[in-house]
């Protein structure tokens, strides 16, 4: 039993042999969605607006990706890690952007770092409180997620007024290349560069070493400590950039721009294979995962579900991904 | 003679804080409490300080209750972060269907309902978390969200009315002198004070400190950790039904803030998260505190644009401080 994570390592590599994985099945139940999409009446009928239909759904689910991003770094480094304060730290980049900015070019850049710092800050002391004060990680971010809402009420005291720049509509919003738009290429470079951390990079090894065992993993040499502060200020600042990215589509920002997305941004690392309890998983997954939720966002939304009821399905959803993926550690030995 | 009682004191004191664990809790209640009363105006004019029991405690029953659900999860080594979902889903129905007191065995029904489902939740909670072997912190946060969901879904908008046959009831009885709020905690505690003697009792710490231990002594892990998930849910519902007459309507965002709350009372009330250490009534005593503490806020009259930051931060200090404490003894 002790060794229990071991062994499953090398069982999922065996089995990887004879089975689909997770990232695999994701992207093929995405590609049957979407064809059920087109079947819908207000569906595709010509190739035109099939491939509109897909790079819209891409362009939308690229922003659960990469709040995700975050959020399969620190649920891959185990104990319990997970990011709740990412949607309040979203809203708060967003409207950071938003304000700031002010529809002045030249201030993009400068702001932009001001706004990773503040996710990196937030992303610190999520860190700090977990290592060295032993606050489990999803109560930790949880209350920090109130400490920064509180902090945005304070700020912008209910007054919302700013403008994207020029340039942000450029790149984000607008179509860059062959009618595609340029948050994908974002996506893209983001992709690669997540996946090189995790696998080329020694933050990488060590990233997964204190998933599967910190106890191990220290006596290898790891400052496990020092790696799993690094996990949260790095998955705070991407949710900081997210924030940066999203109020460049929408155009627009208010108090609860990043809290719809929190939820599916973990919806999509658990369908995407990676492990809840750390040790395991890709970025690629994430990736799949989160077009295959922004599918099941578009159907519900075209056949005009309640909210609710969208909330009831992903967290149901949720329970049946973990029920399949992520039976492990049972006592009944 | 004065030498032997000091010695009295402090294994008393010693006797709180190994088996109980609340010794940090009962001087926070204490300071907390003194505070709270520091400031009130007009605190010595007779029949204050019944009043402000009465309202306070009427208040604070619901997040009471969840938080002593969430101590009993905690102690046996679990988490649930759908508690506050199972109250926001029994205020829902509670709001929607209780009708004016004519035909009182249908409410008797209604409220049963409630009890049905709060435990119905909390064993859907056990079966994933205990049975398959799955991580409590993700299952419950799903689990919330498909029981938020379901009050979204019941109750769009805010609404629906509790007769105020029965809100007065809870509002304004007293007892001995005593709010009927504070009478039912103590009931709760006794219960739990006679239960923690028996074979549940020390089967729940076993379980909670070390499962596989209490697993090769024959004790049913399984069961055990189902059953505290199951009286968490019940709680919550019970919670439901004190949130309910206190507000008299119904919203399907009520229990929302009473997960965390319940979290952060009953870790203040010297309840380990990692499980096997802590008290029931400690986790009351963190609830008290956390109640004082939003009390003492309000009555500072903060700008409104603070308080929410200020709440928060109180919650994130409170969850810091058990933390803290231990790494400043390991430095000493």
């Amino acid at each position: 039993m002790i060794d229990s994570s071991k062994s499953e390592v090398n069982m999922s590599q065996r089995k990887s042999k004879f089975r689909l994985s997770p990232p695999l099945t994701a992207l093929i139940v995405a590609f049957i969605l979407f064809l059920l999409s087109g079947l819908l009446p207000n569906g595709f009928n010509t190739w035109q607006t099939a491939v509109n239909q897909g790079l819209n759904i891409l362009r939308l689910a690229s922003f659960i990706a990469i709040i995700g991003a975050g959020q399969t770094l620190v649920i891959i480094s185990g104990s319990e890690g997970i990011d709740l304060s990412a949607g309040s730290v979203v809203t708060v980049g967003a409207l950071m952007t938003y304000m700031f900015i002010n529809g002045n070019n030249s201030l993009i850049l400068p702001i932009l770092l001001l706004v990773l710092v503040m996710g990196a800050s937030v992303g610190l002391i999520n860190g700090l409180g977990i290592t060295y004060l032993k606050i489990s990680p999803f109560v930790m971010t949880l209350g920090m997620a109130g400490v920064v809402q509180g902090a945005l009420i304070l700020w912008t005291k209910g007054y919302y007024d700013g403008e994207v720049a020029p340039i942000m509509t450029n790149i984000i919003a607008r179509d860059l290349i062959f009618g595609i738009p340029g948050m994908i290429f974002v996506w893209i470079i983001i992709g690669i560069a997540i996946t090189l951390l995790l696998t080329r990079t020694r933050f990488g090894k060590h990233l997964f070493a204190i998933g599967v065992n910190r106890q191990t993993a220290r006596l290898s040499g790891v400052n496990v400590n020092a790696m799993v502060v690094l996990t949260y200020v790095l998955a705070g600042a991407m949710a900081a950039f997210s924030g940066f990215l999203l109020v460049g589509y929408t155009q627009n920002a208010g108090p609860n721009l990043g809290n719809q997305y929190l939820f599916p941004s973990i919806v999509s690392v658990a369908i995407g294979g990676t492990q809840m309890s750390g040790g395991k998983g890709t970025y690629f997954g994430t990736i799949a995962g989160a077009i295959v939720i922004q599918l099941i966002t578009s159907l519900l939304t075209t056949m005009q579900l309640p909210q609710a009821l969208q909330q009831i399905i992903f967290g149901s959803l949720l329970l049946g991904i973990l029920v399949i993926y992520g039976r492990e550690k049972s006592l009944r030995m | 003679m004065r030498k032997v009682k000091k010695f009295n004191l402090s294994s008393w004191w010693k006797r709180i804080n190994v088996k109980y664990s609340i010794g940090l809790s009962l001087i926070l209640l204490v300071l907390s409490t003194l505070i709270y009363l520091v400031i009130q105006p007009a605190i010595l004019r007779p029949g204050t300080l019944s009043r402000l029991m009465t309202s306070n405690f009427r208040t604070w029953l619901p997040v009471i209750l969840v938080t002593i659900g969430q101590a009993i999860v905690l102690l046996g080594g679990g988490l649930d972060l759908s508690n506050g979902s199972i109250v926001s889903v029994g205020n829902v129905i509670l709001a929607l269907t209780v009708i004016t007191p004519e035909e009182p065995w249908k409410n008797l029904l209604i409220v049963l309902a409630v009890i049905a489902f709060g435990a119905f939740a909390g064993l859907i909670n056990g079966f994933f978390t205990a049975y398959l072997g799955l991580q409590p912190v993700i299952i419950t946060f799903a689990t919330s969200f498909v029981f938020s969901g379901l009050a979204l879904l019941l109750l769009p908008t805010p609404g629906g009315a509790i007769p105020r046959e029965y809100t007065d009831v809870y509002r304004n009885t007293d007892l001995l002198g005593l709010p009927i709020s504070l009478i039912l905690i103590a009931i709760f505690v006794l219960i739990w004070a006679f239960i923690r003697k028996r074979r549940y009792g020390r089967f729940l710490y076993a379980v909670g400190g070390s499962p596989s231990s209490a697993y090769t002594t024959g004790v049913p892990v399984t069961w055990m950790k189902i059953s505290t998930y199951i009286i968490s849910g019940l709680l919550a519902s019970f919670a439901a039904i004190a949130y309910s007459l206190l507000t008299g309507s119904g919203f399907s965002g009520s229990g929302e803030d009473m997960t965390l709350a319940s979290v952060t009372g009953a870790v203040l009330g010297g309840v380990s998260m990692s499980g096997g250490a802590g008290s029931v009534i400690g986790s009351v005593f963190g609830g008290i505190i956390l109640g004082n503490i939003r009390n003492i806020i309000s009555t500072l009259r903060l700008d409104s644009w603070w308080r929410t930051l200020v709440n928060a931060l109180v919650i994130v200090v409170a969850l810091a401080g058990p933390g803290l404490v231990n790494l400043i003894r390991r430095n000493k």
